[in-house]
């Protein structure tokens, strides 16, 4: 089953490649974009089709080392 | 004293810290991170470096190494433990230190020297130190900018001109108890004047005077 895990770090944390990012994006003219956060997305291809199985250890996977509790939240989709 | 010096895939400052330690009249090891036992050990070091190539996050694989279970064991009956620039990071993702690292807030990597001053003498890292004394100590990291969601953090160093956007301004940072310590800075490498400082002696000289747990 195919996993796509999307961390994004908590709206509160400072972002500074976003903030170049956005920089750049200004000065290439395109000023109404006010905010850009870099996202981070990880496709898993998991041995497994038991959705709820699958869910609950991606979960685990997620809390445990994919994303920082301190600074990011994640969401999980499955397929 | 005995002192661990961790050495991940990655690490390459570990013969820096050793050599000074070991100068200052400790007996060090070089421990790999696969290592399980660290009995008879009185302290242990995390060097700087790039623990399998920050993968992920900086210190985010690390963690779980092997010898990070006996890393937390000293921790926790009171043993010095110090973590360099990417063993800061690790000892954070490991969670015997608060706050997170994310990118420097001008997205440049600095190596320079800085000046940093101290904020707190009741960790064994700044034993030697008078409050408010400054240190020049070189840095060299891109992800050096600590977040503390909790503003909770002890800080023991602070930056006198925040180079990288760190909280609070904090270049060193303790556990509430004191023996769990990380400092971004490098003191190794400000260990002989002909390096351009040796400010960074008192701070390791401190590690000798921790006191070791029985």
């Amino acid at each position: 089953m195919k996993v796509t895990v999307v961390i994004n770090r908590r709206p509160e944390i400072a972002d500074p490649e976003g903030t170049t990012v956005r920089r750049a994006l200004h000065e290439l003219g395109f000023t109404e974009v006010a905010e850009v956060r870099m996202d981070r997305v990880i496709h898993l291809d998991v041995d497994d089709d038991d959705q709820d199985r699958v869910r609950d250890r991606v979960d685990v996977m997620c809390s445990r080392l994919l994303a920082n509790p301190v600074l990011e939240d994640y969401l999980v989709v499955l397929g | 004293m005995r002192v661990a010096v961790v050495v991940f895939p990655g690490s390459n400052c570990e013969r820096d810290v050793a050599d000074v330690l070991h100068d200052l009249g400790a007996e060090t090891h070089l421990v790999w991170h696969r290592e399980t036992d660290l009995t008879g050990f009185d302290g242990v070091v995390l060097p700087g470096g790039f623990a399998h190539g920050d993968a992920l996050r900086t210190g985010a694989i690390a963690r779980f190494s092997p010898v990070m279970a006996e890393v937390a064991r000293l921790a926790a009956v009171g043993a010095p433990v110090l973590g360099i620039c990417n063993g800061f990071q690790i000892l954070c993702e490991a969670g015997l230190l608060p706050g997170a690292f994310i990118a420097n807030r001008d997205l440049a990597f600095i190596c320079r020297f800085v000046e940093v001053e101290v904020a707190d003498t009741g960790t064994f890292l700044t034993a030697g130190t008078r409050l408010g004394s400054v240190l020049r100590i070189p840095l060299n990291s891109y992800e050096g900018n600590w977040v503390d969601p909790t503003g909770q953090g002890r800080i023991v160093l602070r930056y006198v001109d925040d180079p990288n956007g760190s909280q609070a301004g904090a270049a060193a940072v303790a556990s509430a108890e004191g023996n769990v310590v990380g400092v971004m800075p490098h003191p190794e490498r400000a260990s002989d004047p002909l390096l351009g400082s040796d400010d960074g002696l008192v701070l390791l000289s401190g590690f000798l005077g921790a006191p070791v747990p029985v």
